[in-house]
């Protein structure tokens, strides 16, 4: 093998390679640092091309990401991220484009971005870190926070009821969804596996933990001791089975059981003569149950990660750089033939 | 007619005169626009010079026959240069009462008024606010009246035409303009074949539109009108031999970005939320997908200004397009532009301030806000175009001058500017100015704030380059490298940059020059943006009376020129008439230092020349 061969080839690039130089400024044991480095070890399993990726965020302690990885980054303002993403892809739409947010930059000073941005469906990774608290302004309670917590400016505890980022993005027509938590360090890369290759704008909410000021939020779900009985890890075309003894199951509850409404109930496999076969399959492009699972909250019901929808469509900068390929192809533009269309004269 | 005698009488029987100013007003749903379009097509196709003034409601479809569903086109046309839309009605045209009382107080004495009698009605008279029949009331004595029944004598001429009733009364704007074309020696065959093709899917339409057209004219023809109308001519203008179209503002705004976009080599991306009256620019450029443009309707002004910027980003040139209030929403945005120093464009057309104003009324009250109106010292560029045909040009240089310095232009238009429409004379498209952006492509020492020497303009890397990957953002930046950097000496030297780089500007753009006079005159008028037909015509007048009275117009307001404080200097009288209440006067002041005065006129029309002249001659006096 010669020189020029082996020059020719570079080496596979590591998790590490998709770190800046830039010293990462996170609280330490913020969650942020686990989500970082499972999106550099996805980056790597796909050998990106760090030239073509393009990190872009808002406001707030998430927002901070872009300057630690060794890609294109911008860090724009307040909850816009999603829009300056759309032209960026409406104008190269070759770029491999992620967009990282928390829940008040996501869910309250940009939710209207968020909204179209899903709706338009532009191919983009949308990273939604949700700890339901406002960090880098110091602990006030946040669209996602659960009625009831106290901060700074809730000091007798918030009034509001919380945004569902699952149930607001189906609402939304968002074609994926997605959820994992920060340290579940082989779950979290599997889900942005799964987000970059989906074309169209793929929202995933990450449960991060802020061990400043909302420390453990997550914790009735998360801690060791009770994760597999608080989390079902839906995949799909697999049955919903979940608890450290892989006998706890989702199915449609009967109506008379639940009022007459629409619900999921938990059965236990073995009991009342429960099976498998009663258990609901997990089908990832079923918009209402998605909703459904979306709504479990613990501890009666589990919480629900991984891919929850994903029903492509095509993407909107593909939709419409069709347009204007066709209409440059149809008609070869000149900018005489332009100035000189509809009535002209002349004066001699 | 406007401020001339009729020359000489032709020997077609026509009254020859110098220039006429013509107003077609009805109510909102009667197609006053588009009559006044057509008028203004036909008058360029017999070589008059003119200038359009389109004034309509905010309200899509007002109550029929209220005063506030009045719209009205105006048209200034002569054998003579035409720099305005016209002071004062020589001619005008009310569909119905409303239209006469929101109109008649523009109307010269003794003009002629043209009345469709089937709309004077008592229901009417009650919905325009009239108390009684104006035309019996004694208001109308000092006008030439012509009243014409144009409801019934469109139905009697649309009789063999099969149309309802409704259907026929649609066609009497054409009557109208049948009438006044033959008033004015108009060809017809233009407005014909528009006809023709705008209605080619309802043939029946366009037969009636034409026969009302026509009947309109034969009445002109034929019926005996008495002294109260004679037939004029109005020769043709000594005007710049070339190729000529009509174009709006908004119309050569949307053309020049395309110019300038090909100029740099660059994708136009045009990111625009809806808002009057701005939204005719995204509805021209929405058209011109085979020119490579991409336009796209966000959700709101911030996520406009924001996918523009990330256009730039990534290696487009973005613009975004508003009026006040919208502009008021990117304010954020633009700084992040001014921080990481991108190219952007910002169109502002201008409208009554403050808040919703009067949105479909002109003003030039935004130049504070461009020039000031952002958090932080935060620099750009704001140009001003100062007429429908100039926008062509301006939009091209923004394009030019946010390229090359990487740095947000805002470009200020307005209402007027951006409905009204004029002759232009049609540039050599393979003559523009031609200005290929070169991205950065080299690793070697590459950091993303190294700048240009000369222009102090930061390299361009654009994402999708390999070895240049690097991270900018709003947060203060290291010189150079662009990370984040918080020492205070470094934000002095970033402060100082941003500042110098914009006002280095001043030195790539030509130096200040005269429109009319020069040193040594006893006044110099200041103007910029679209007060430069009145100020212009207002000059010119004083001038010809042998008033030593300059004019200089300004398409920089920021920088200003590198020679205009020399230039002002040398007069102790100067003027500044804006449609705002003192912006301009107020940055010469402070600029320069000198005795600068200002003339405001915020009641949503454009100067009349009189009121310019009235000013100066006062100041003359004084």
């Amino acid at each position: 093998m010669s020189a020029e061969v082996i020059a020719a080839t570079p080496a596979p690039k590591a998790a590490k390679d998709y770190a800046s130089d830039q010293e990462v400024r996170w609280c330490p044991g913020c969650g942020d640092y686990a989500i970082l480095k499972a999106v550099q070890k996805t980056l790597a399993d796909f050998q990106a091309d760090t030239a073509k990726t393009v990190f872009i965020s808002g406001i707030g302690c998430a927002a901070r990401f872009p300057y630690y990885m060794s890609t294109y980054g911008f860090h724009t303002i307040h909850g816009r991220a999603p829009a300056f993403a759309t032209g960026v892809k409406l104008t190269n739409p070759e770029l491999d484009v992620w967009v990282v947010s928390g829940d008040g930059d996501a869910l309250s000073i940009g939710g209207n971005h968020l909204l179209h941005v899903l709706r338009r469906n532009v191919d983009l990774q949308l990273l939604l870190f949700n700890n339901e608290i406002y960090g880098l302004t110091k602990g006030q309670y946040s669209p996602t926070s659960r009625v009831g917590t106290r901060s700074p400016s809730t000091p007798g505890g918030s009034l509001d009821t919380p945004v569902s980022a699952g149930n607001f993005a189906l609402g939304a027509g968002a074609r994926f969804f997605a959820r994992s938590v920060d340290t579940q360090q082989k779950h979290l890369p599997e889900v942005l596996k799964r987000a970059r290759e989906h074309r169209g704008t793929s929202l995933v909410e990450i449960f991060q933990n802020c061990i400043v000021y909302n420390d453990g939020a997550f914790g009735d779900f998360t801690e060791r001791s009770v994760a597999a009985d608080r989390q079902i890890l839906l995949e799909h075309g697999k049955p919903m089975i979940f608890g450290k003894d892989a006998d706890k199951g989702l199915r449609l509850a009967p109506r008379t059981a639940q009022g007459g409404k629409l619900a999921l109930e938990v059965v236990t496999l073995g009991e009342n003569g429960i099976t498998e076969a009663d258990l609901l399959v997990h089908d990832e492009t079923d918009r209402a149950m998605a909703g459904l699972l979306a709504a479990l909250q613990p501890p009666q019901m589990p919480v629900a990660l991984g891919v929850l929808f994903c029903d492509p469509a095509p993407s909107y900068e593909a939709s419409v750089t069709g347009e204007v390929d066709a209409a440059k192809h149809s008609h070869p533009a000149n900018l005489a033939e332009l100035l000189h269309k509809g009535h002209t004269w002349t004066v001699s | 007619m406007e401020g001339s005698t009729a020359l000489v009488a032709d020997p077609s029987g026509r009254r020859m005169i110098e220039s006429a100013v013509v107003r077609f007003a009805g109510d909102s749903g009667d197609g006053m626009q588009l009559t006044g379009s057509q008028f203004t097509l036909a008058t360029a196709l017999a070589g008059n010079d003119l200038a359009t003034f389109p004034d309509f409601p905010a309200e899509i479809r007002a109550p029929v026959g209220t005063t506030f569903g009045v719209s009205a086109f105006q048209i200034n046309f002569g054998a003579r240069v035409i720099k305005t839309s016209g002071d004062e009605l020589d001619v005008l045209v009310a569909m119905n009462p409303a239209a006469l009382k929101v109109n008649l107080a523009d109307v010269n004495p003794g003009g002629l008024l043209i009345l469709d009698s089937g709309a004077f009605n008592e229901r009417n008279f009650t919905k325009a606010g009239y108390r009684q029949d104006p035309r019996a009331d004694g208001s109308l004595k000092g006008f030439r009246v012509i009243e014409v029944d144009m409801s019934q004598m469109t139905q009697d001429a649309l009789k063999a035409s099969g149309l309802s009733k409704k259907e026929a009364l649609r066609c009497k704007n054409m009557w109208a303009l049948g009438l006044v074309y033959w008033m004015f020696g108009r060809q017809r065959q233009a407005t014909v074949d528009w006809l023709n093709g705008k209605f080619r899917a309802r043939p029946d339409i366009a037969a009636a539109n034409i026969a009302a057209l026509n009947a309109g004219h034969a009445f002109g023809e034929t019926a005996e009108l008495g002294a109260d109308a004679a037939a004029y001519l109005v020769p043709p203008a000594e005007i710049a031999p070339g190729l000529y179209r009509n174009v709006t503002g908004a119309e050569a705004l949307s053309w020049g970005l395309v110019a300038g976009a090909k100029g740099a080599e660059l994708k136009l991306v045009f990111c625009s939320y809806p808002i009057t009256p701005a939204s005719s620019i995204l509805h021209s450029l929405a058209n011109l997908k085979d020119h490579g443009v991409v336009t796209f309707q966000a959700e709101d002004e911030i996520a406009a200004v924001c996918a523009a910027i990330g256009a730039s980003y990534a290696g487009g040139i973005g613009v975004t397009s508003s009026s006040g209030p919208g502009v008021a929403l990117k304010t954020e945005a633009m700084g992040l532009a001014i921080s990481a120093e991108l190219p952007l464009v910002i169109v502002n057309s201008q409208r009554a301030g403050p808040s919703t104003g009067m949105p479909t009324k002109t003003e030039q009250s935004d130049l504070y806000q461009a020039v000031f109106g952002r958090n932080g010292d935060s620099p750009l560029v704001v140009l001003s175009a100062r007429s429908p045909a100039d926008c062509f040009d301006v939009a091209i240089e923004a394009v030019r001058i946010a390229t090359k310095f990487m740095t947000p232009v805002i470009l200020l238009s307005d209402g007027y500017i951006a409905n009204a429409s004029e002759p232009w004379r049609l540039p050599d498209a393979a003559s523009l100015p031609r200005f290929p952006v070169t991205f950065a492509s080299d690793p070697t020492g590459f950091q993303p704030f190294n700048r240009d020497p000369e222009t102090l303009a930061r390299v361009w890397a654009v994402p999708g380059t390999p070895g240049l990957e690097h991270r900018i953002g709003g947060i203060e930046k290291a010189s150079d490298s662009g990370n984040i950097s918080y020492d205070p000496a470094n934000h002095q030297k970033m402060t100082n940059l941003r500042r110098d780089k914009v006002l280095g500007v001043a030195r790539d753009v030509p130096a200040q020059a005269f429109e009319a006079g020069g040193p040594g005159d006893r006044l110099v008028v200041v103007g910029w943006g679209s007060t430069y037909g009145p100020i212009s015509r207002a000059v010119d007048n004083l001038r010809n009376e042998g008033h030593a009275v300059a004019h200089l117009h300004l398409r920089h307001i920021w920088p200003l020129a590198r020679n205009l404080g020399e230039l002002l200097a040398g007069f102790d009288r100067i003027l500044v008439p804006e449609m705002n209440d003192g912006q301009l006067v107020t940055l010469l002041r402070s600029e320069y230092l000198v005795p600068a005065q200002g003339l405001s006129k915020v009641n949503g029309k454009p100067f009349k020349i009189s009121e310019i002249e009235a000013a100066v001659r006062d100041r003359l006096e004084a």
